[in-house]
């Protein structure tokens, strides 16, 4: 197969990937942009379809004219990369198929970039509790891409919970939607919230539109009588068929259910979120090292472990749009400078937006990371597998059992993060619980680490040489 | 959400029809097949091993949850392929 060969291949048509590109094409290199969605913009600017175009799309959104000025760009959308293959001194060849969502007569093309961007994101991170499971719950992410790109609300009443600014918006999106939102509950308590956003004063000065951003949410949820509640949590989830209620109670600094505050609460939808995990599969597969953290370590222009290869955005560590924007334009000019050295470099201001930008990140976590006493709220019989349907009991009877501290050894025995999805949604919550009932793993490693990037049919790829597209 | 009371103002989408599990259902050029089907007010369209209801949870194509049969084909992501006029929908996957 004759691969395609661009200077710079950016995955991953988000804020990152479109402003890494947009970079790239600026200082003359010739760039492959391809997402694997239908349309450009990643979750953060996702939005009706061309089919459907709104005229006031900004009413959802936030920077919705950055994204006008970087979605001209040609990007092949409904790519999906499916296998990267390494090579020792230079970017892996990129194996793609082009075509509906797993499908099963796509088009294969194959891309052997001088440089390349990765910037495939993050998905959610959703901790499990009693009745998670029960259709009518949600991750936050699902009802925000449910409302900014099909117009649906995922409820008529619902609980938007976890921890995190990123509720904020998903409630501004529902309310927006015709859904009634009874409550944004944020774990954590006034107290950690007000440290850590009032700590370093001056800091926050340079991110100032971004405390401003956060502030006309709190502003919208007043004006549509949305009580905003910190220290609460969503402990349990009730229904038998679909979610019609859900226990609230409040939590102490820790997370742990403070006894006896549980009241129920009738509704039909319950929308959560605790977190991001960096979309670390293709990174892992082309043989780029994480962070203790799980994201892509970089260096200050973006440049990962693998020669030739850069990251940017979500997958190198959570940070929101402003800050993936950012990296996205270093890391697509040091993309575009290593392809090309003739062409320009990386200005004292761009490297400075993305500095400023990440201790915008660090306050983040430490105003909203996950702490421990969550586990308080979970029953012997919660799922914490979806797929498999693995519980909290099983997980720890299987500790118990086998007195194995292995990690591997642990997901083999109780099946746990084996399933369809591959521990992505589990994984973390996994390491975590074996982490405590073992008194620590020792192989305690990410779950990330698979050999295919996405899933493929095998048939597809046995059918396939006819389907390739001529280079 | 009604377009009228939109304030998105979403412009003017085809109608789409799909055959789910063997009864038309409507839908609009664009929407994916979960928004299809939760536009129609199914909420829940697959069945676990042991028995238990699921649909959409992640909305981004990670959890696997919302699989169905398109087309004949089976363990296509609902929340991630868009619906074409005249697909056949089977969310009985799991005899």
């Amino acid at each position: 197969m004759s691969a395609e060969t661009p200077d710079v291949l950016v995955v991953g048509a988000g804020p990152a990937g479109l402003a890494a590109a947009d970079a790239a094409r600026r200082a003359g290199a010739r760039v492959v942009l391809l997402d694997a969605a239908g349309d450009a913009g990643g979750q953060y600017w996702r939005h009706l379809p061309a089919s459907r175009p709104a005229a006031a799309e900004r009413v959802l959104h936030h920077g919705w004219d950055r994204f006008a000025a970087l979605r001209g760009q040609e990007v092949l959308t409904d790519a999906q990369v499916w296998l990267a293959e390494r090579h020792d001194d230079r970017p892996p060849t990129l194996h793609v198929l082009v075509g509906p969502a797993d499908g099963s007569d796509r088009v294969r093309r194959t891309f052997a970039p001088t440089t390349l961007v990765l910037a495939t994101g993050a998905y959610e991170r959703t901790l499990p509790f009693p009745g998670w499971d029960l259709p009518g719950v949600f991750t936050a992410g699902a009802a925000q891409a449910l409302a900014k790109a099909e117009r649906i609300a995922v409820g008529r009443r619902v609980v938007v919970a976890g921890a995190g600014p990123f509720l904020l918006p998903v409630a501004a999106s529902l309310v927006r939607t015709g859904a009634q939102v009874l409550g944004v509950l944020e774990a954590n308590g006034w107290r950690r919230l007000a440290r850590a956003w009032s700590a370093r004063p001056a800091e926050l000065l340079s991110t100032r539109h971004k405390a401003g951003e956060l502030a006309g949410y709190v502003r919208d949820l007043a004006r549509h009588r949305i009580p905003y509640r910190t220290g609460t949590a969503v402990v349990a989830a009730h229904g038998t068929d679909r979610v019609t209620s859900v226990t609230v109670a409040r939590l102490d600094a820790d997370w742990a259910p403070v006894m006896g505050s549980e009241r129920r609460v009738p509704a039909d939808a319950v929308c959560v979120s605790h977190g991001f995990v960096p979309r670390t599969e293709l990174a892992v597969s082309a043989g780029c090292r994480l962070t203790r953290d799980g994201g892509v370590r970089t260096d200050e222009n973006g440049l990962t472990s693998v020669p030739g290869v850069y990251a940017a955005g979500e997958i190198t560590g959570i940070g929101g749009a402003d800050l993936a924007l950012a990296e996205g334009v270093v890391a697509g000019l040091a993309a575009a400078a290593a392809a090309d050295p003739a062409g320009g470099g990386i200005s004292a201001g761009q490297r400075r937006d993305r500095t400023v930008n990440q201790r915008f990140a660090a306050r983040l976590e430490a105003a909203h990371g996950i702490r421990p006493g969550w586990v308080g709220w979970l029953a012997d019989d919660t799922v914490i597998c979806r797929c498999e349907e693995v519980t909290a009991g099983d997980l720890r009877a299987g500790a118990a059992a086998t007195g194995s501290r292995g990690l591997r050894s642990l997901k083999l025995s109780t099946r746990a993060g084996l399933g369809v999805c591959q521990g992505r949604v589990c994984g973390r919550t996994v390491e975590d619980l074996l982490n405590r009932h073992t008194g620590g793993l020792l192989d305690a490693g990410r779950t990330e680490t698979r050999p295919l990037a996405a899933f493929v049919r095998l048939g597809e790829l046995a059918a396939g040489a006819d389907k390739e597209e001529p280079a | 959400m009604n377009p009228r009371q939109d304030p998105v103002r979403p412009g003017p989408a085809s109608p789409i029809t799909v055959i789910v599990d063997g009864s038309a259902v409507r839908g609009l050029a664009g929407q994916t097949v979960a928004g299809v089907l939760l536009a129609a007010g199914r909420l829940a369209w697959r069945t676990t091993r042991s028995g238990r209801p699921r649909g959409v949870f992640c909305g981004i194509g990670v959890c696997h949850d919302c699989l169905v049969t398109v087309n004949g084909l089976a363990d296509v992501r609902a929340c991630q392929r868009r619906a074409a006029d005249g697909d056949t929908v089977s969310t009985e996957d799991e005899a």
